[in-house]
């Protein structure tokens, strides 16, 4: 059975020009122990899904959809202290700016320690030797230590790491990943990367990749949606998308990447999008 | 022919001063680095963040001084330091920054963005900077009517290009880009990317392009200066580094880089069916 079902999800924003549709009709499925990615450019509704999946939609946003099931409990319509006992929980997410999603007034220690108090209840003890556990297992060096410490002494990298500790605090059964590593050096993102993969293995969690890196798609990803201005372009397994993509934005998409270059010039989305029918429909 | 940019034995300390409770520091944070650049061609350089690579962007720029070393812009030694720079010598090098979202002034209008430059280092009337701006828009992809509207009507893609425009109104010889794709969509970053690699073409441009992302440093450079904690420990042309890397370092990075290609899935989805099936 699916963990996370959407059907037909439409996120509208209220503007002074009208309504502007974000995500327009996308549905998706995710399993347990499945890594799907969403990959699109910015603008795509990539983000905004997740966070209507989320309820993190600021009351200005319309979120309508024929599904929206988690774990078998609907989420539209659900309340927002009932919503508030599942996300954090069973579903949580990562986001892309570790050291702005972080309370720089706080230690993160504290803000580790807040979601397993609110959510599992534990004692001050216990707390704290779940936090130690939690940062041992995402490879924070002397993490008694660095419990006392604040965003601001910590790297980006390091900060991603206590970012993550919090979303898989209360072993969640979904994890989203919202751009994990934009921010990150290439050395520092396959640590991260490495390091969520192998917490997505020993958990079986389910886990939503969303990223505009189509490296990062290749080396993690299971299953793929490729969304574009708010609709889904094409949903494949990872090896049949890079090996024979099926729409014309997906094509390219990866013709645009430096390594696919042949000529002097890269191609670029507009020529060889635009071109084409799916492109003019758009 | 001499280069038009070389540094010998690049230097530079960070003197951090001590207070009550701490001793006073000193930051190496570029280790003697050599380097040279033909006219026309691009050097990249690579590296983690805090390897030292803006430092030394800003050295070549004339933006700080080295602590030691020397550096030519032009054949010309270059000394900062000394105070007897010419304007026709800062003129020579322009900076494209990473940000496009945080390098414009929001309340300047892209006209008065790109005649800045003229009006601060040249005497050019105000009739002919206007015309010098307007085909520098169109240079860069934009249009007239772009001339009187402000940074924020504009997309990332387009307000990169705009930087590119103001760095390129004094006619440098040398344009240091740093890091100019990182913060653009994959579509958009070939169009820029395409856009450097014209402007070169035409203008016979001198680039540094510092990165970190690779499959970029290998579509745009000639030469490539692997960087690590201030050292250059890689450094050779484009085809020498990525075909056969001699430090461990380099190796790492490539290691890192992921790939997107059809063989790289394959092998990874196989391992990961044996962990399962054991």
């Amino acid at each position: 059975m699916a963990l996370l079902e959407i059907e037909n999800l439409v996120v509208e924003f209220q503007t002074s020009t009208g309504t502007f549709r974000a995500v327009d009709g996308v549905s998706m499925k995710v399993s347990a122990g499945e890594v799907l990615a969403i990959v699109g450019e910015s603008g795509s509704g990539k983000s905004v899904s997740m966070l209507a999946a989320m309820g993190l939609l600021p009351w200005t946003a319309k979120v309508t959809a024929d599904k929206l099931v988690f774990d078998g409990r609907n989420l539209l319509g659900m309340s927002g202290s009932e919503r508030r006992k599942i996300i954090g929980k069973d579903m949580s997410m990562i986001f892309q700016e570790p050291i702005a999603s972080l309370n720089p007034c706080f230690t993160v220690g504290f803000q580790i320690e807040e979601v397993l108090r609110i959510h599992l209840g534990l004692g001050k003890a216990e707390r704290r030797k779940r936090a130690i556990e939690l940062f041992e297992a995402v490879g924070i060096p002397n993490p008694a230590e660095r419990l006392g410490h604040f965003p601001h002494q910590m790297s980006g990298g390091q900060c991603q790491r206590v970012m993550i500790a919090i979303a898989i605090a209360c072993n969640p059964k979904l994890l989203i990943a919202d751009e994990p590593t934009t921010a990150l050096d290439v050395t520092i993102q396959k640590q991260i990367l490495d390091l969520l993969m192998r917490l997505q293995t020993e958990h079986g969690m389910g886990l939503i990749m969303i990223t505009h890196n189509m490296g990062v798609v290749a080396e993690t990803a299971d299953r793929v949606i490729v969304q574009y201005k708010g609709r889904k372009m094409e949903e494949a397994d990872v090896l049949s998308l890079f090996e024979a993509p099926k729409s014309d934005y997906t094509r390219a998409l990866l013709a645009a990447l430096p390594d696919n270059a042949t000529g002097d010039r890269l191609p670029t989305i507009g020529e060889i999008f635009k071109q084409t029918s799916e492109g003019a429909a758009q | 022919m001499t280069p038009v940019l070389e540094g010998k034995n690049i230097v530079r300390n960070y003197f951090l001063p001590g207070g009550l409770f701490k001793k006073e520091k000193t930051v190496h944070a570029v280790k003697g680095v050599n380097f040279k650049v033909e006219e026309g061609k691009t050097l990249a350089i690579v590296g983690e963040s805090g390897c030292g690579k803006s430092t030394l962007a800003r050295i070549i720029t004339m933006i700080d001084p080295a602590s030691d070393g020397e550096l030519f812009i032009d054949g010309k030694k270059v000394d900062i330091a000394a105070g007897d720079l010419t304007p026709e010598m800062r003129r020579k090098v322009q900076i494209v920054f990473q940000n496009p979202y945080g390098s414009l002034n929001p309340r300047k209008k892209i006209g008065d963005i790109l005649m800045e430059p003229l009006i601060i280092n040249t005497n050019t009337p105000a009739a002919e900077r206007r015309e010098l701006a307007m085909s520098m828009l169109k240079k860069v992809g934009l249009q007239d009517v772009h001339f009187n509207r402000y940074p924020h009507m504009f997309s990332g893609g387009q307000r990169q290009r705009i930087a590119i425009a103001r760095a390129l109104m004094l006619k440098p010889r040398l344009l240091v880009l740093d890091e100019p794709v990182s913060a653009l969509d994959l579509s958009v970053q070939a169009q820029v990317l395409n856009l450097l690699a014209d402007l070169q073409d035409e203008l016979n441009l001198t680039y540094v392009f510092i990165s970190h992302d690779l499959s970029v440093v290998r579509y745009m450079a000639d030469d490539v200066m692997v960087m690590y904690y201030g050292e250059a420990v890689e450094y050779g042309s484009r085809d020498q580094v990525f075909n056969d890397p001699q430090h461990s370092y380099t190796k790492t990075l490539f290691a890192a880089t992921p790939r997107a290609d059809v063989d790289t899935i394959r092998a990874r989805l196989a391992r990961k069916n044996a962990a399962i099936a054991s």
